[in-house]
């Protein structure tokens, strides 16, 4: 495919107009529809690994660029690029959507066109986000964003769905409320709506610390950092196997993008002045949370607390560097900081997504997410057990996987900027291997538990086509981390030289 | 020679994937075949490095395979550093491991899981493997928590017991509490030398040597105290140093060929092996050092005595085991790195042999494991007898066995080191050589003589293994006896570490040693004139007094000393002291955090208290809309005024 195509535009408006016609088919002939979905998101997937191959790593320039005047009397345009920042993570997203629909394929028979569509829909919408250039654009698909998990959770969730959606839908548009008032605040102040003009715009450190503020709010909630973590565990242990997928896998990045677009580069003087409190949230996220999660009794919240716990890493890794590159006696540090946290992003991304689908294979058998309701499910499961174990073990943190990489790089980063830093993040080596082992020690080893455990069957071929990707992904991104840093490293220092210099 | 090293590694790799997914299409045999011809590919390799590094000066190799990652200006890579040690260290882990490859064919012969066992081990020696061939940093940590893993794996082999997959678990958190250390030193070392390479590392340590580090307040601490200190956690996690060395006697629930290649022979020496690598390291801080003599000596002692009241077969050797780690560790804190090595060496023939042995006598007893139910097992199992014989003579410093040479040569060099420590470590580690006789040979007495076994069944049925069991117990026993004094000349007093291990002349207590050796024949003479060779004389002979001569008495004993034999049994009390603060201490700590903090504060005051708020003083709010005119009328005249009256007064 030649590069003068629109292929960001493809990979937006190709699954949103897929997911249309899928709706359209209707459910009387589910095989199709869910054939048609397959096909749009594997065809989406294949456009946007050109944004791979066509991506030139030296530079920090927006690659892709689109630009069309949208709504020409307040000068917001339909304004497309990305970086190194958002390449991979438009690459994770439709990756990953392939496997939810995949994973979806039988256990979704009450609408399944409507389950297909909302998922290429937030596909869609999703790649808009993390590569729009325009920033009415960008809060547009932000909550547009909102509509089809809400969807996903309120129809295909758990019994108490409707809590679940509430808490989450107002948990996270009181956040991007916020966002918006500085958003417009901006748009005063610059007389367009550009993200990268905002990025030069002059602003006093009230300003900046009130705009930080602002996307603190909206960016914290999605991430989601400790103290306003609580909707997560709740929408996860409602949604169903696939909302859990996209909600850790994909939409958690998006706070953590959001940070990196916004945060660092517009407010830099006030990002320096409250990193101090970041940090705080970041490292009670990992020690807190992790303790949090190891007593949990429903699989989907221990896995959702640990999301949290990981998701840590990442705004650990960010908010460091203005500590690193305070210090007069520390050289070098910051990018290792930043990229680490993008590297986290997109491993947290693979394996959670894993670890919730091995919890999907359990739920679809045994109708039970409670730890107490199996044991010894490698008795009558064995290729099962071994994948939850891989998977386990990346989450983990275990060297050779892809759960180890950002870990290290992060651990490695703070202890430059604090050793205590280092030490509190480090502890998740311990805690990490806790919670996650010892649930899988309580659901896959020892003796068969109950009769539901005793007439388990092992995976489908299509659980195994799902999990192993996952697998491959996990296992080269920890093997060969090298390709993916290598893409960011350009944009990544862009940012850190942009983020030293003062805007007072 | 990169091809070489290469197959080294990735024989085995091979032979554990095609064991482990093809493990329904090639069968029981098919899986074993691809394991021991992966093994021993890598094992014939390595002699053959070994050979031509002895014979044919071959040189260091040291060389990155592939780069992992640059970040940063750092460069995270892979590759290989060959050296004299890293051949010593291959040649011992493929040889042992291949001794147990064959083993392990009549000692799992009816087990279920057969494919998967032997996948495991062959996949642990590719991570042991990546371990000691690493030329970095981060492929150490990589090998590292591969072998934990790997051991986790095993201990937890037989999954459907709890006291396995409690074991599993208990032993990889406790390795993740070393590994917790390691990776901090590890991120230090990146911070203050920009790099993970051991040769750029070890080249700027010395300008390093004064550098200071602010851990706690503005007090400036050595750097190399701490990154040597945090390192050698790690260490104490992985070989099993108290007080991290809970795990591994409970690893026992592991098929007993794994205990003998990853819990005793391989695995566990990693931490020696590793603080003997970094030896220019911790050369630059005699603290670290006293910190490592100290912990060594006193695992040593300590664990050995607990030994003395097992009744487990297996349990006798692991505890064993953890004291002869001590002994190596203590003599890597007196610099004495080479004599950690070779009693590394050394103790992984024997060790290997004992449980090995241990193995071919749980087989005979149909899988009892309590040496008081056994006794008379020699007239059964001649092979298994006089190879267990050996390997415990060697185990003792029985004069001309290999343990003589490298036992004699740790206590001697912490008998001339003058290091802050050196004086408690020197009379534990002598003392400790009559506790080792007296455990080891109450053991060897009680299974294979006197009277038994005491089952009748169990009698009728006793008989030796088989070849494949036998074979690897003789081709271990002839290292065990003869390569101390093969080896001792060019391993501790030759050139053979020489440039692999740096010891700082006012470190150099083996230097010392050194000046007295005059040969072997001569090292034995000066040996059994010592106060060790009578200890473990007199070891063995109190074990057989005991043990054989007048059995009433080891219950005498015991009722007389009942304090002391209860602090024995309860293993000075660490594992309930762990349970309750570490388990339960975790578990209450999360659950308050759970229902305190997030239930109470963040979901019911907060989230659920504004949402109730809101409710509330909308209900209220509501009202005030009551729909009559008359009361807006009023609402509006009482505004007006309320206003006129602002408006004058202002």
């Amino acid at each position: 495919m030649s590069a003068d195509w629109p292929i960001l535009s493809l990979t937006i408006w190709l699954p949103i107009i897929g997911g249309m016609l899928v709706l359209a088919g209707g459910d009387k002939a589910p095989n199709i529809t869910r054939w048609l979905a397959v096909l749009v998101s594997v065809a989406t997937f294949l456009v946007s690994l050109s944004l791979w191959s066509g991506f030139d790593p030296s530079t920090a320039q927006m690659q892709f660029v689109e630009r069309a005047p949208w709504i020409e009397m307040f000068r917001i345009e339909y304004y497309l690029g990305v970086d190194g920042i958002s390449m991979p993570l438009i690459l994770l997203t439709t990756f990953i959507t392939i496997l939810v629909i995949i994973a979806g394929w039988e256990v979704i028979q009450f609408k399944p066109s409507q389950y297909m569509a909302a998922f290429l829909v937030m596909e869609g919408v999703m790649v808009g986000v993390f590569s729009a250039l325009d920033a009415m654009l960008f809060y547009v698909f932000w909550e547009a964003m909102l509509i089809p998990m809400f969807l996903i959770i309120g129809i295909w969730g758990g019994p108490n769905r409707v809590y679940a959606t509430i808490k989450f839908f107002l948990y996270t548009f009181l956040g991007s409320v916020f966002m918006l008032v500085a958003l417009i605040y901006m748009y005063f102040k610059s007389g367009n709506m550009e993200i990268l003009g905002f990025h030069g715009l002059k602003l006093d450190l009230t300003e900046q610390v009130l705009i930080f503020i602002a996307f603190l709010l909206a960016f914290a909630v999605k991430v989601p950092m400790w103290p306003v973590h609580t909707w997560l565990p709740d929408a996860h242990v409602e949604a169903p196997t696939g909302g859990s997928v996209i909600l850790a896998a994909i939409m958690l990045k998006i706070g953590g993008y959001g940070f990196l677009r916004f945060s660092l580069p517009i407010t830099p003087d006030a990002s320096n002045e409250l990193d101090g409190m970041i940090i705080a949230m970041s490292l009670i996220a990992v020690v807190y949370i992790g303790f949090v999660a190891l007593v949990q009794q429903d699989m989907k919240k221990l896995i959702a607390y640990s999301s949290i716990a990981h998701m840590g890493f990442v705004t650990l890794g960010f908010f460091i560097v203005f500590i690193i590159m305070g210090r007069a006696d520390v050289t070098g540090g910051a990018v290792l900081g930043i990229e680490g946290g993008m590297v986290q992003m997109i491993s947290h991304g693979f394996i959670s997504a894993a670890m919730f689908l091995c919890v999907g294979v359990l739920y679809d058998r045994v109708h039970s997410r409670m730890i107490k309701d199996y044991g010894g499910v490698v008795n009558t499961m064995p290729w099962f057990a071994a994948f939850m174990v891989f998977f386990a073990m990346s989450n983990a943190g275990l060297p050779g996987t892809s759960g180890f990489v950002g870990e290290f790089m992060v651990i490695l980063a703070s202890f430059r900027a604090d050793f205590w830093f280092a030490f509190l993040a480090a502890t998740t080596l311990i805690v990490g291997a806790a919670y996650t082992l010892w649930m899988v020690k309580r659901v896959v080893f020892g003796d068969v538990a109950n009769h539901h455990v005793a007439e388990l069957e092992d995976i489908t071929k299509r659980e195994v086509l799902v999990l192993g990707s996952l697998a491959v992904a996990v296992l080269v991104l920890g093997l060969w981390p090298a390709p993916l840093v290598e893409v960011m490293d350009a944009t990544v220092r862009n940012l850190l030289a942009h983020v030293a210099v003062s805007k007072l | 020679m990169e091809h070489i090293y290469l197959a080294i590694v990735l024989a085995p790799l091979l032979g554990a994937i095609v064991a482990g997914l093809f493990r329904n299409q090639i069968g029981r045999t098919g899986a074993h075949w691809a394991a021991i011809l992966g093994v021993a590919a890598s094992c014939l390799l390595s002699l053959y490095v070994l050979k031509l590094f002895i014979y044919d000066g071959e040189q260091l190799y040291n060389k990155a395979l592939y780069t992992w990652m640059v970040s940063d200006g750092i460069r995270f890579e892979v590759g290989f550093l060959i050296d004299k040690l890293t051949v010593m260290m291959m040649s011992v882990v493929t040889f042992v491991s291949l001794m147990v490859h064959i083993y392990t064919i009549g000692y799992m012969a009816h087990e279920e899981g057969y494919q998967r066992f032997f996948s495991y081990i062959a996949l642990f020696t590719f991570a042991m493997l990546m371990l000691v061939m690493s030329n970095n940093f981060l492929q150490l940590f990589f090998g590292w928590e591969a072998v934990g893993l790997v051991s986790y794996l095993l201990i937890g082999f037989y999954f459907k017991r709890e006291s396995a997959i409690f074991a599993n678990l208990k032993a990889f958190l406790v390795n993740r509490v070393g590994d917790f250390g390691f990776i901090l030193g590890i991120a230090a070392i990146a911070m203050f030398f920009n790099s993970l390479d051991y040769a750029e590392v070890f080249g700027k340590a010395p300008e390093l040597k004064d550098a200071t580090i602010q851990v706690w307040g503005s007090t400036p601490w050595s750097l190399m105290t701490v990154v040597c200190i945090l390192l050698f956690i790690g260490a104490m996690g992985k070989s099993a140093q108290v007080p991290l060395h809970v795990w591994l006697p409970d690893s026992m629930e592991g098929p007993t060929p794994i205990s003998a290649l990853i819990h005793a022979a391989t695995m566990v020496t990693a931490g020696i092996f590793m603080v003997a690598r970094m030896s220019p390291l911790y050369e630059l801080s005699e603290t670290a050092l006293s910190f490592v003599l100290i912990i060594g000596a006193t695992t040593a002692f300590f664990t050995g005595l607990i030994g003395i009241v097992q009744n487990d077969i297996k349990r006798v050797v692991a505890y064993s085991t953890l004291s002869q780690l001590g002994y190596m560790i203590a003599a890597l804190g007196v610099s004495a790195y080479a004599a950690g090595l070779f009693h590394l060496m050394t103790h992984a023939f024997f060790k290997a042999l004992l449980f090995l042995a241990a193995g071919s006598v749980i087989m005979g007893m149909h899988h009892d494991q309590d040496i008081r139910n056994m006794g008379g097992v020699r007239k059964y199992m001649p092979i298994t007898w006089i190879t267990a014989l050996l390997g415990s003579l060697a185990l003792i410093g029985f004069p001309g066995f290999s343990g003589f040479f490298s036992k004699d040569a740790i206590i001697g060099a912490i008998h001339h080191s003058d290091i802050f420590g050196a004086g408690y470590a020197s009379v534990l580690v002598t003392a400790g050589v009559f506790v080792t006789a007296l455990y080891s040979f109450r053991m060897f007495f009680l299974v294979f003589h006197g009277e038994g076994p005491r089952d009748d069944h169990a009698k009728h049925h006793l008989h030796e293994s088989p070849w494949v069991v036998t074979l690897p117990l003789i081709l271990l026993a002839i290292p065990s006896v003869v390569i101390g004094w093969m080896t001792i000349q060019p391993m501790l007093f030759g050139d053979w570490f020489t440039g692999v291990l740096t010891v700082l002349p006012e470190h150099d207590a083996l230097g010392e040693v050194g000046k007295h050796y005059h040969g072997q024949i001569g090292f034995i003479e000066h040996g059994m004139l010592e106060l060790p060779f009578w200890l473990a004389m007199g070891g063995l002979f109190v074990a057989w007094f005991i043990y054989m001569k007048k059995p009433a008495l080891a219950l005498e004993i015991r009722t007389r000393f009942d304090w002391f034999y209860h602090v024995l049994d309860m293993k000075y009390w660490f594992d309930e002291v762990y349970q309750i603060i570490f388990a339960k201490g975790s578990r209450a700590l999360g659950g308050f955090l759970s229902e305190v903090g997030d239930r109470f504060l963040i979901d019911g005051l907060i989230v659920n208290g504004s949402a109730k708020v809101v409710d509330s003083v909308a209900h209220r709010v509501r009202r005030l809309q009551t729909g009559y005119l008359y009361h807006y009328a009023i609402a509006m005249i009482l505004g007006l005024l309320l206003l006129l009256s602002i408006f004058v007064v202002a």
